[in-house]
């Protein structure tokens, strides 16, 4: 037991559940409104986004799970990097204005714009279940980064006592999140993501000082880790795959609903392009945080003694955690496992927050009880963001890890067939919303069917054209194969004039 | 709640967003050790100094677009 790094812990950790709580009397709203509830009154600016959003997309699991592949898989982990540059233009191009359309019709969801743009219940319902089912997994995820720094500080973490840090946790993540809705978890990030960054450039700058500089590091990281494979006659092996991983991560990610739950909180669109351009300097932590894993390489960790029982429990999850410990004093590790099991903490509240408004206002609302009362849909709500919770920690707790994660992969491919109807709704009036549902049911089909023929433990799928091999991210071209549905659907039933109502209620869609 | 609406007019600066897709998206130009700076491969520094570029960019095209909006308040929809 690590006593030191454990009282630090959980010093900070109860600091900020005590901030949590203190969340909902800040920019005080009434919280038995959704949008107050759920959004956090739409009040959000410039400073306060950039926290949310930061501390939305660059989870704990992300800190864990990126230098992790880095030290197992190598130069392909990288491609975070990429994938998180491409984001910040798309950004700025298209969420501001769906942000407007939502703040000017009060919608709270993505499902909530389409039922508007479309009036089509039914693709909003498939744009509701497929935001909860992606969200899901990756709230339990989200668990696993706690599990690692808990076990890394020698509690013992197998068996039913075991479980009880991560259980208490969820009860105080759940707790403050029922009373404060969307305040708690933006509060909170501003703390988390200052020790995150503190605990990050201390690391690149302490542990390079160790090991005698960036050039040894290098050296030290076997060459066919240290570069991407470079692709055989007739195909495009790893250049594609590592293009397509990035392009289609970072066309997935605004899709989200707790990214989406992030944007809609912003106060203006404003807000949302000045973050565009400021939110970078997360990815150039997460871009150092990746070379973490080959400094846990360098430093040889796996070889330590201490922690073959880590690595043998947690895999290469373990690699952040040991290098911490075999770098910093103890409380400066307390310092660095607070940050990253906070860090779980802010991004599963927003995501069960986007997960309980989506059922609230696209299910339970729109199928199940559609006179109930402004207070009655945010009851609901708070009462959902406990299910959720309560459901993901059994998910974590009582089936094997693998499962969290072949999910979220999943939830990654399926997430992104919900583009067209987003996006081409913003620009066009050209797609009828049937055309986009069928397109929906091909994207989900064919990119289910990719990652099944992988055995669900990959997503790069390679297809064959002209005698080439294309290695690819399957979620892209399951969103191509949905597009072109869609397009040539649309076509044929716009010149049959079928479903075509135009229902906009406003200008501004499109 | 302030509400800038980007002139359409002032839109066409967006074009340059294409410059850090296609600088991070042609993987065979970047997936190379030399020339290295400070001991870091080529790769690695390459994707690391998009990241500011990326943002400079993003900089530019909002501060243009604020600036054309703001000279022209007759022009606002």
């Amino acid at each position: 037991m690590n006593w030191i790094a454990i009282f630090v812990f959980v010093a900070l950790f109860v600091f900020v559940t005590v901030l949590g709580f203190v969340a909902a009397h800040w920019r005080k709203g009434d919280l038995d409104l959704l949008h107050e509830w759920g959004l956090g009154g739409r009040r959000f600016g410039t400073f306060v986004t950039w926290f949310l959003l930061g501390g939305d997309i660059y989870t704990a699991y992300t800190f864990i799970a990126v230098p992790a592949l880095m030290f197992g898989a190598g130069a392909i982990g990288f491609f975070a990097v990429p994938y998180t540059i491409m984001i910040f233009p798309i950004l700025f191009l298209i969420f501001p204005k769906l942000w407007t359309t939502a703040h000017r019709n009060g919608h709270v969801t993505a499902a909530d714009y389409i039922r508007a743009r479309f009036d089509n219940r039914w693709l909003a319902l498939a744009i509701a279940i497929t935001g909860l089912v992606a969200t899901m997994p990756y709230i339990a995820l989200q668990l696993v980064g706690m599990q690692v720094v808990i076990g890394a500080m020698g509690v013992e973490t197998q068996g039913w006592a075991g479980d009880l840090p991560l259980v208490i946790a969820f009860l105080i993540l759940a707790a403050f999140t029922y009373t404060s809705g969307l305040r708690a978890p933006a509060m909170i990030s501003v703390v988390k993501d200052t020790l995150i960054y503190i605990a990050v450039f201390a690391a690149i700058i302490v542990v390079p000082l160790h090991l005698g500089g960036y050039g040894k590091i290098f050296e030290a990281v076997p060459p066919d880790k240290l570069l991407l494979p470079t692709p055989g006659p007739g195909t495009l092996g790893s250049y594609s795959a590592y293009a397509t991983l990035a392009f289609g991560s970072a066309l997935a990610l605004f899709l989200y609903p707790h990214t989406i739950t992030g944007i809609l909180s912003a106060s203006s669109a404003q807000v949302i392009r000045r973050n565009a351009a400021i939110l970078p300097a997360y990815t150039l932590m997460l871009g150092l945080l990746a070379l973490l894993g080959f400094m846990a390489i360098a430093l040889g960790v796996r070889e330590m003694p201490q922690f073959a029982d880590g690595f043998q429990r947690y895999g290469n999850n373990f690699a952040i955690p040991a290098l911490f410990i075999a770098s910093f004093p103890s409380w400066f590790v307390g310092v660095a496992f607070a940050a990253i099991a906070i860090g779980a903490l802010v991004p599963a509240a927003i995501m069960s927050i986007a997960a309980s408004n989506t059922y609230t206002r696209n299910i339970y609302r729109e199928f199940i009880h559609p006179d109930c009362t402004d207070a009655q849909e945010a009851r609901m709500a708070k009462i959902v963001s406990l299910i959720v919770k309560i459901g993901a920690l059994i998910f974590i707790l009582a089936l094997p890890l693998e499962y969290a994660i072949q999910l979220q992969l999943l939830g990654g491919i399926w997430i992104i067939q919900i583009l067209p109807a987003i996006v081409f709704g913003l620009y066009t009036r050209f797609h009828n919303s049937w055309a986009l549902l069928a397109g929906w049911v091909v994207g989900i089909v064919s990119g289910t069917w990719m990652a099944g023929t992988l055995g669900f433990k990959a997503s790069v799928y390679a297809i064959h054209l002209f005698g080439l091999t294309i290695p690819g991210f399957a979620a892209v071209y399951a969103l191509i194969a949905n597009i072109v549905v869609a397009v040539v659907l649309s076509l044929v039933l716009n010149a049959l004039h079928l479903g075509n109502k135009d229902t906009s209620l406003h200008a501004d869609y499109a | 709640m302030v509400e800038t609406r980007i002139r359409r007019r002032a839109r066409w600066a967006r074009i340059f967003f294409l410059i850090p897709f296609i600088a991070v998206l042609w993987v065979p130009f970047y997936n190379r050790t030399e020339p290295m700076w400070l001991g870091i491969p080529f790769f690695y520094w390459y994707q690391l100094l998009w990241i500011p570029l990326t943002a400079v960019v993003i900089s530019a095209v909002y501060w243009f677009e604020l600036a054309q909006t703001r000279h022209r308040p007759e022009d606002r929809p």
